[in-house]
């Protein structure tokens, strides 16, 4: 009874590999390297910079929902992913519109 | 195989399945959480009430060190669900306390910092900064206290009940809590220590 099927799906988001998992780890050590080398050097002007930081942290939001997560479109996988992409909007709407209010409010108390 | 132990075994893979999504979206609600917490800190992060900016209160190298532990425990994590695909117990618990290891180091250089931040006078009581500081960190903190906790309470398992179809679904929670935990750090020490050092 212990065929891959069934490890595969007790597993939840996906059947996990070495490789997977060391190419995900060497990734997200290289990104990390690259934010903390971005912010000590000051390789980039401010503006680029916070781009930057946000990009390459998105970017390793990725490697690791793939790498270790092992987040897919498989049909068992995209019911993992429905509720991810949700919070992702849900996150969105919260942050972006608490700033834009904050930032209209500082405006109109300062004006 | 008869038709009636295959009904049974769809059956209790099926629940397996629902039990891990239901884990999946109590996830997705912590995220929710943290984004709340996020979005106060960014509205609150310049409200410093005279005190001095909170990039010369944190230390890079530290927060680099830290960052490197806590990665390195997903890692390991990950060691530990690919020995219990392939039912070696004692590699189980092995990585599993390295993984707690870890994760002890990372809280306890996290309380080192707070503390050391309190007994310089920046509490979270000196500005709303601070507050927004010590929540958002704090709450993350938290979440890998309990996690570790967690951790441990499911080693004591796996000695008293060894490898088993219950065993391997609550290891697979726990792997996905401690992933989501290092991912919600990655916005961390990008938002709240290397956003405000530029």
């Amino acid at each position: 009874m212990s065929g891959p099927h069934e490890t595969s799906i007790e597993h939840g988001s996906g059947q996990k590999t070495l490789s997977s998992y060391i190419i995900g780890f060497i990734l997200c050590i290289i990104l990390t390297l690259i934010s903390f080398g971005l912010v000590e050097k000051r390789m980039l002007s401010d503006t680029y910079l916070y781009l930057g930081l946000a990009g390459l942290a998105v970017i390793q939001l990725f490697v690791q929902c793939i790498c270790f997560l092992r987040l897919n479109c498989s049909p068992e996988g995209r019911w993992n992913l429905l509720p991810f992409l949700f919070s992702i909007l849900i996150i969105s709407i919260l942050v972006g519109g608490s700033l834009w209010i904050m930032y209209n409010l500082n405006y109109n108390m300062s004006n | 195989m008869t038709a009636d132990t295959l009904t049974h075994h769809d059956h209790h893979h099926n629940a397996d399945a629902t039990d891990i999504f239901g884990f999946w979206i109590y996830i997705m609600s912590d995220c929710i959480l943290f984004a709340i917490i996020f979005a106060t800190f960014a509205v609150l992060h310049t409200d410093l009430y005279g005190g001095p900016a909170l990039k010369e209160l944190t230390d890079m190298p530290y927060v680099l060190v830290e960052t490197m532990v806590l990665l390195s425990s997903s890692f390991t994590y990950g060691m530990s669900i690919l020995a219990l695909y392939k039912n070696e117990i004692k590699k189980v618990i092995t990585w599993l306390i390295i993984t707690f290891l870890l994760g002890a180091t990372f809280v306890g250089m996290e309380i080192n910092e707070f503390v050391h931040l309190c007994l310089e006078g920046h509490s979270w009581q000196s500005s709303a900064a601070l507050s927004a500081f010590f929540t958002l960190v704090g709450t993350h903190g938290f979440h890998v206290f309990m996690g570790l906790f967690w951790m441990l309470t499911l080693v004591i398992q796996l000695l008293v009940f060894g490898i088993n179809p219950m065993m391997r679904r609550r290891l697979t929670y726990l792997g996905l809590f401690w992933a989501f935990l290092d991912i919600v750090w990655i916005f961390v020490f990008t938002i709240v220590y290397l956003m405000e050092a530029i």
